[in-house]
């Protein structure tokens, strides 16, 4: 059966990691060990060498973009892409969009240079709607205060964004990846476009029953982010509780559903 | 065989979690292919006197035995040296104990206390970095979690305590190992529940500087799902001599020590 990881990751050799290669390599290797079928992955610029990885510069986002767009091309049937763009520049913003979706990536990556509820997000969605792309988005899961290094955003104000654009699907990230993760269940309960990755380090028992009661698996997108160990995990807990279309729906036909069609082969 | 050194019965009181039963607990190891589980009172972890737990750990183990009693102790309590003598007498395979749940000073001198006290009896103390990622933790669960310096300066209080500590990522492990002389590290066993897998291959690594011998298999359930430290092993490239220690010889070994 299909399986689609929506949040995975590459380094590039500007990253500053020395083993960059290493890691890309583990996740291709580890990914096949768990069966996934497609990375959609991205790039946060330099990851903090060049500029902060959550404040990427113009120059850092294009960079991580086309390293992007090259891993792509040497692993044609294993890695997809999301444009990673800096709102704070949108007209660098949206040419990043034009070209990389032009070039085959498939989404569009926000993650910390801009709160989701600010109006310069409006004309990337707008993008994404008019492109029928998907936006996947950083967040904190209940950010109750302001975080060194990032201006983070979390799943009420993700809400507020994906109300203003009904069309396009939002992707709350990493419901495991760190903070109340309770809070946002609550707050994306009745929005339908924003689905929920499972991805992050993140395997409490009761959040994927909470995840279930809160959107139900139609809503629900396997992930791993950083840890291919623990979106496993929850992957093989999840093949415990539910059966059937529902669990194809978590492993890949919601994700089928949102990206481009025809964007993971014969979908 | 597997052994699973950091289960947990009883409730968390920061949110609602399914489970906390002998029952539950014997579901989950059955669900995910563990034979035996070293069992602490979570409830009892934020009580006044966690020893008023240790009773029902008893009581499920002498009719399972497949689950072994971790009972707690309080260093800063009086009956904590008959608690280590209760916990010998029941064939505990540890004792747990958790300062800064406690309110009690992680290197200070009830500690010390405790330390040469369970060592003169040959018992191993377990101790839990924390229980949750500290960006998720209720308003209200101020505990702080255990620094490094507090396993590096327990772990040189008697030359003969073994310690099993549970929640360790990758950099605090490292910080007590390579902080240690090779003789204080070989009484140290970690569990691998909060240790990275791929891409970051964090355990790969510490299985490889660190050494086989130093870690455990343990879950953290129900607060965590167990299925990701079986996980962790399954995508763990290592010889099935090495997947052995992890997964049971070193724990035993452990428990063992000089009883």
């Amino acid at each position: 059966m299909t399986l689609i990881d929506v949040h995975a990751h590459f380094y590039q050799a500007a990253s500053g990691r020395a083993d960059w290669a290493e890691r890309n390599a583990s996740r291709l290797e580890h990914g096949d060990r768990v069966g996934i079928d497609w990375h959609v992955a991205s790039i946060l610029g330099s990851w903090g060498r060049n500029s902060p990885t959550y404040f990427p510069s113009p120059a850092d986002v294009t960079a991580g973009n086309d390293a992007l767009l090259e891993l792509m091309s040497l692993h044609r049937s294993r890695i997809k892409g999301y444009v990673c763009v800096n709102p704070n520049f949108t007209d660098h913003a949206l040419g990043e969009i034009d070209r990389c979706l032009s070039r085959g990536m498939i989404g569009i990556k926000l993650a910390a240079s801009r709160r989701a509820d600010d109006p310069l997000l409006d004309p990337i969605g707008r993008e994404a709607a008019a492109r029928r792309v998907p936006i996947l988005h950083h967040i904190w899961q209940h950010r109750r205060r302001e975080w060194p290094g990032q201006e983070a955003s979390d799943a009420v104000e993700l809400a507020a964004l994906a109300s203003r654009h009904p069309a396009v699907p939002f992707i709350l990230a990493h419901l495991g990846g760190g903070g109340d993760w309770l809070h946002s269940l609550h707050a994306v309960r009745g929005v339908p476009n924003v689905f929920i990755d499972l991805s992050g380090s993140g395997v409490d028992g009761g959040m994927l029953e909470g995840a279930l009661a809160a959107v139900g698996p139609g809503r629900l997108l396997f992930g791993c982010d950083l840890t291919i160990d623990t979106g496993w995990a929850k992957l093989r807990y999840l093949e415990r509780s539910i059966s059937g279309e529902a669990i194809e729906r978590v492993r890949w036909r919601n994700a089928a559903s949102i990206f481009p069609a025809g964007a993971f082969g014969a979908d | 065989m597997r052994i699973d050194v950091n289960a947990f019965i009883g409730q968390f009181p920061f949110r609602r979690i399914e489970g906390g039963t002998a029952r539950g607990l014997r579901d989950s190891m059955q669900r995910v292919g563990i034979d035996q589980a070293w069992v602490s009172h979570l409830s009892s972890l934020y009580w006044r006197d966690p020893t008023e737990g240790n009773p029902e750990l008893y009581e499920i183990a002498a009719t399972d035995p497949a689950l072994r009693p971790v009972p707690a102790v309080h260093p800063g309590l009086a009956n904590w040296s008959e608690v280590l003598d209760r916990a010998v007498e029941r064939q505990a395979p540890a004792v747990r104990v958790d300062p800064t749940f406690y309110g009690v000073d992680p290197a200070g001198a009830v500690m010390s206390a405790l330390a040469r006290g369970a060592a003169s009896r040959g018992l191993p103390l377990m101790l839990a970095v924390r229980l949750e990622d500290g960006r998720q933790r209720h308003p209200n669960d101020g505990a702080a979690e255990l620094a490094p310096w507090a396993v590096r300066s327990l772990i040189r209080a008697d030359p003969g305590l073994r310690l099993i500590v549970t929640h360790a990522d990758r950099e605090f492990i490292e910080q007590v190992h390579w902080g240690a002389t090779p003789a204080e590290s070989a009484r140290l066993l970690w569990d691998i529940c909060w240790i990275w897998g791929p891409p970051e291959d964090h355990l790969e690594h510490l299985v490889r500087t660190v050494g086989a011998d130093r870690f455990c298999f343990g879950t953290g359930m129900p607060v965590r799902i167990p299925e990701n430290s079986v996980a962790k092993l399954d995508l763990l490239g290592i010889p099935a001599a090495d997947r052995a220690k992890i997964e049971h010889e070193n724990a035993i070994r452990q428990a063992a020590g000089s009883r």
